[in-house]
């Protein structure tokens, strides 16, 4: 199995992903440059965080003009997997291949902390490892994570359940607490806390551990 | 404008307002040049030979450091220090002072302070995984102060959370002689493979030099001087001096010099970072270390502005900017490489044979001096020195507290803010980006492993410049001593320092003299724990109105741990642990957070330091931790016992119950040389057989979060929760 992690000019959490795969399931990871305008022979797509393009603008919305772009929406409604963490989860949004926005924190004050989040849906791809109502350790770092959407979007999200995890705790003052989304085709998830900062209890939590078996479980039940 | 001749300089002394004394002025002529400096070259000294790039005042004192031992590849006079660290790997590391321009525009002063400090990391060859910092400020009353923090802290943090690398450690402090003149440290830790190393040299007839990365604009003219003055009420919004970051380009710049000279090691001779004082200092330094000349020609150089002088050019500190010397057979190449990660890189001269350094502007020569007199000629300052009457009139002053009750002072002094948790602030700060880090802020050391091997490395910031005002060689001692016992108890080998050396006025002969003493103690304990002094940076000048600052040396420690199974933290990790005490515990009331509280102002002198036992003491911790027989570890600092309690039960909220001969304000004695422990029951006899001596058994970890404390004088119950309360909010409720 082949995951490709898109590189665009700021991103700073592509070697962690890259090693989240390499060694933390095992499986071959490639990174891709932004450059590029083929994403042939991949599995599924990694959008790492960091601060593509220095965040200046707004986050997210200078890396949807980049060539790679439209091959990971042709991915995205080819029905294949897409993970957009943190920064990722900005670029996604601004896509519009998720509903909503990232906007400042509430605190308008950047936040690094290991947070509780609670997985609302088990029956996703990105999910199967886990039990529905489980209880995680993930860190989040962001200073533009507070989720945002309408009402009408809210009901929707609810009613297809498409909110994936929520903070225990609203650590930045996101809409009903939601910490990550998926569509409603349920193949493009994206979340603020960083599950590839969780793998090993050495660095304080494996609990990211089950997002990653969870995707090669069900590429694998796909194959 | 129209730039003033020769002649007119002379006449008018405007060298004098960049920073060149008479005398100065007239050895450039009469010595060096044998004519007068042109406009360009006037301003060329006057920065090369500021206190900053020179240390024309400190250079006598830090001889006295030690630099040697095993590990060293590498010390001062390159852009940072590196130490082997076996395996074919090395660590880089280096602190820097960004005070001046921090207290002019806080966020920008210190968001470029880390930036500066990455490149110093990269342009060894090395790839840089963590950072730290030490902050003081002024005491957190006026909306002006907390302005300052709120900014210095937030430029922190923008810049390293951009780049991302992960802040794992550092300190905050606050005193009254910081309010107008804050000190801001930065320090930077890389990864080098032994073969990767570059110096930072220009040499080989023909070679090219080749600027990379940011253009330059007229920020951050006369940085360097700047830094070298003391601020006044009337001297203070010299904002043009201050420089502006972009950790967009920078992080960029930074990716793109480890891959070069990682997979092209041949293209490179020698990289050096464009710091302060910028293209000339950096270009002149890797010319003077190959005893080169170099030819610059400025009209290649990159411009974010129109019509530069060559002046402003060769001045300006603009951000994110790297000079290479290039072997010209590959010049294509590696223009090529940079412009790949779309970086501006270009050819802006060649290395010459004759030692001259030489400026070309719209085809005219503009400089022509010899390289060597910027780097070399600098006259050396022996100063004058006199130890201040404030010393000598308190040193048999000793204080002693007054405990009217245990519970209260513990909880007041749980608030107090240089104790207090200050993650209201390194929690803005990404911590775990590269998901290396081991040990996160808050706990004696920041801890981040290398990944591929089983080793990991320990790092601190540490500075207790109460100690040094009260005595500088002692208090120097005590910095070191404390710095290693943080790396110490999270299970490290302290290997070696970086430092900043905050002073006032050296041509102040007391302040002189504190530099001169608190140096002599720094060295004393690095020689005794063999860590020697790699690199760092002095920052002189910090006064505000002729009133000095404490003098403040920050020491960054590095430590190794061979394994890191052997990782160890401050907080108590299981119920009915055994707590131990390692040290005797003296009435240490001078300089003291009791002092503090109870009298507003610290006074007396300090009792020796006795390095011995300092050294034994880590020597047994050390030998514990890699018997495996230590469940936590907590250095004592400030606050003393009753703090390092406090702190160690407070990450799981555990409680405990001690009984023990100190007396109640013993609890808040701040000796040194001491350690405290907690250990398995079932590790009891086999630590106890192995430290001997010196140890006094507390109590036990227990369940609910009460501090059951008896001392010689009283038995109390302590509101565990409480504590915790005083001790978190304390910060966030001040910054309101």
């Amino acid at each position: 199995m082949k995951f490709a992690v898109v590189n665009f000019p700021g991103s700073n959490c592509d070697m962690d992903l890259y090693y989240a795969i390499k060694d933390g399931i095992k499986e071959e990871a490639e990174l891709v440059d932004y450059r590029q305008t083929s994403l042939e022979g991949f599995d599924g797509v990694l959008i790492p965080g960091g601060f593509s393009y220095g965040d200046y603008l707004r986050s997210g919305a200078i890396a949807v003009h980049a060539p790679i772009i439209s091959e990971i929406v042709r991915f995205a409604n080819e029905g294949r997997f897409v993970l957009g963490i943190c920064n990722g989860f900005q670029i996604l949004t601004e896509l519009h291949l998720l509903p909503g926005a990232l906007i400042q924190n509430e605190k308008s004050r950047f936040i690094c902390e290991t947070v509780t989040l609670q997985v609302m849906n088990d029956q996703t791809m990105f999910t199967n490892q886990y039990t529905k109502n489980e209880k995680i350790r993930i860190p989040v770092a962001h200073g533009e994570g507070r989720y945002y959407c309408d009402e009408q979007t809210l009901t929707e999200l609810k009613a297809n359940d498409q909110i994936v995890f929520r903070y225990n705790e609203n650590v930045n003052g996101s809409v009903d607490q939601i910490a990550g989304v998926m569509n409603r085709q349920g193949n493009v998830l994206g979340m603020m806390p960083h599950p590839e900062r969780a793998l090993e209890d050495i660095v304080g939590s494996s609990d990211g551990l089950k997002l990653f078996q969870s995707i090669i479980n069900q590429v694998r039940v796909n194959n | 404008m129209t730039e003033p001749t020769a002649k007119q300089i002379q006449d008018s002394k405007l060298y004098q307002q960049w920073g060149l004394s008479d005398s100065e002025y007239k050895l450039i002529c009469e010595k060096i040049l044998h004519r007068l400096p042109n406009y360009t070259e006037t301003g060329l000294y006057s920065v090369m030979w500021s206190e900053h790039c020179s240390y024309k005042n400190s250079k006598k004192v830090l001889r006295k450091m030690p630099n040697k031992s095993d590990r060293v590849l590498a010390g001062p006079g390159e852009d940072a220090g590196i130490l082997d660290i076996g395996d074919g790997q090395a660590v880089v590391f280096k602190a820097e002072s960004h005070n001046h321009p921090s207290a002019v525009e806080p966020y920008q002063g210190a968001a470029t302070g880390v930036g500066g400090i990455i490149r110093d990391i990269f342009s060894m060859g090395a790839q840089p995984f963590a950072l730290l910092n030490s902050l003081k400020f002024g005491p957190l009353k006026d909306g002006q102060t907390k302005h300052l923090v709120n900014e210095v802290v937030a430029g922190i943090g923008g810049y390293g959370n951009c780049i991302g690398l992960p802040t794992v450690g550092g300190e905050i402090s606050f005193e009254n002689c910081y309010e107008d003149n804050p000190l801001v440290n930065a320090m930077c830790v890389g990864l080098l493979n032994k073969t990767d190393f570059k110096h930072g040299t220009a040499s080989g007839k023909g070679n090219l030099i080749v600027y990379v990365g940011a253009k330059t604009g007229r920020d951050g003219i006369h940085g360097a001087t700047f830094a070298s003055d003391e601020f006044t009420d009337t001297k203070n919004k010299q904002r043009s001096a201050v420089q502006v970051g972009n950790p967009f380009i920078e992080k960029l710049l930074m990716d793109a010099c480890v891959e070069i000279i990682e997979r092209h090691p041949n293209w490179i001779l020698g990289i050096q970072d464009m710091g302060a004082a910028g293209l000339v200092s950096s270009t002149a330094e890797m010319a003077s270390k190959a005893d080169s000349g170099l030819i610059l020609n400025l009209d290649n150089v990159p411009q974010r502005e129109t019509e530069m002088s060559a002046y402003e050019m060769m001045l300006s500190e603009s951000q994110e900017r790297m000079v290479l010397c290039v072997k010209p057979q590959f010049k294509d190449n590696v223009l090529e490489f940079f412009k790949n990660f779309e970086l501006d890189a270009v050819v802006i001269g060649e290395v010459t044979e004759d030692k001259q350094y030489k400026i070309y502007h719209h085809n005219e020569l503009v400089t022509d001096i010899p390289v060597r007199s910027l780097t070399e000629d600098v006259p050396e300052y022996d100063r004058p020195e006199v130890e201040p009457a404030r010393i000598a009139n308190n040193r048999d002053y000793h204080f002693m507290p007054e405990i009217d009750s245990l519970t209260d002072t513990w909880q007041k002094l749980l608030k107090q803010p240089n104790i207090a948790s200050k993650k209201h602030f390194y929690q803005t700060y990404d911590s775990q980006v590269k998901a290396d880090t081991l040990v996160q802020p808050g706990s004696d050391a920041g801890v981040t492993r290398i990944r591929g091997t089983k080793k990991a490395i320990a790092m601190t910031n540490d500075s207790n410049s109460k100690y040094v005002y009260l005595d500088p060689y002692v208090g120097g001692q005590i910095t070191v001593m404390e710095a290693a016992r943080n790396i110490v108890a999270s299970g490290g080998e302290p290997i070696g320092v970086t430092d900043c050396l905050n002073y006032g006025n050296p041509e102040n002969p007391e302040v002189f003299w504190e530099l001169d003493k608190s140096v002599e103690g720094i060295a004393s304990a690095c020689e005794k724990i063999n860590t020697p002094v790699i690199s760092g940076n002095v920052s002189l000048y910090n006064e505000y109105n002729d009133e000095a600052i404490y003098p403040s040396p920050m020491i960054g420690m590095v430590g190794l741990i061979d394994d890191m199974k052997k990782v160890t933290t401050a907080s108590f990790k299981e119920v009915g642990d055994l707590i131990y005490l390692l040290g005797n515990t003296f009435d240490d009331f001078n300089g003291s957070e009791i002092q503090l509280q109870q009298t507003g102002a610290i006074k007396g002198g300090l009792r020796p330091l006795d390095l011995n036992e300092e050294r034994l003491h880590q020597d047994l911790v050390r030998q514990a931790i890699n018997q495996g027989l230590v469940a936590s570890c907590h250095d004592l600092s400030e606050g003393g016992l009753a703090v390092a309690l406090s702190e160690s039960a407070f990450d799981r909220e555990l409680g405990f119950e001690i009984e023990t001969e100190l007396t109640s304000a013993q609890m808040f004695s701040e000796t040194q040389s001491r350690f405290l422990l907690t250990v398995k029951p079932e590790d009891k006899t086999n630590f106890e057989n192995l430290v001997l001596r010196d140890y006094q058994y507390l109590g036990q970890v227990t369940e609910d979060s009460i501090f059951r404390v008896t001392t010689k004088d009283e038995a109390v119950s302590i509101n565990g929760k409480e504590a915790l309360n005083n001790w978190k909010e304390a910060i966030a409720c001040l910054m309101k």
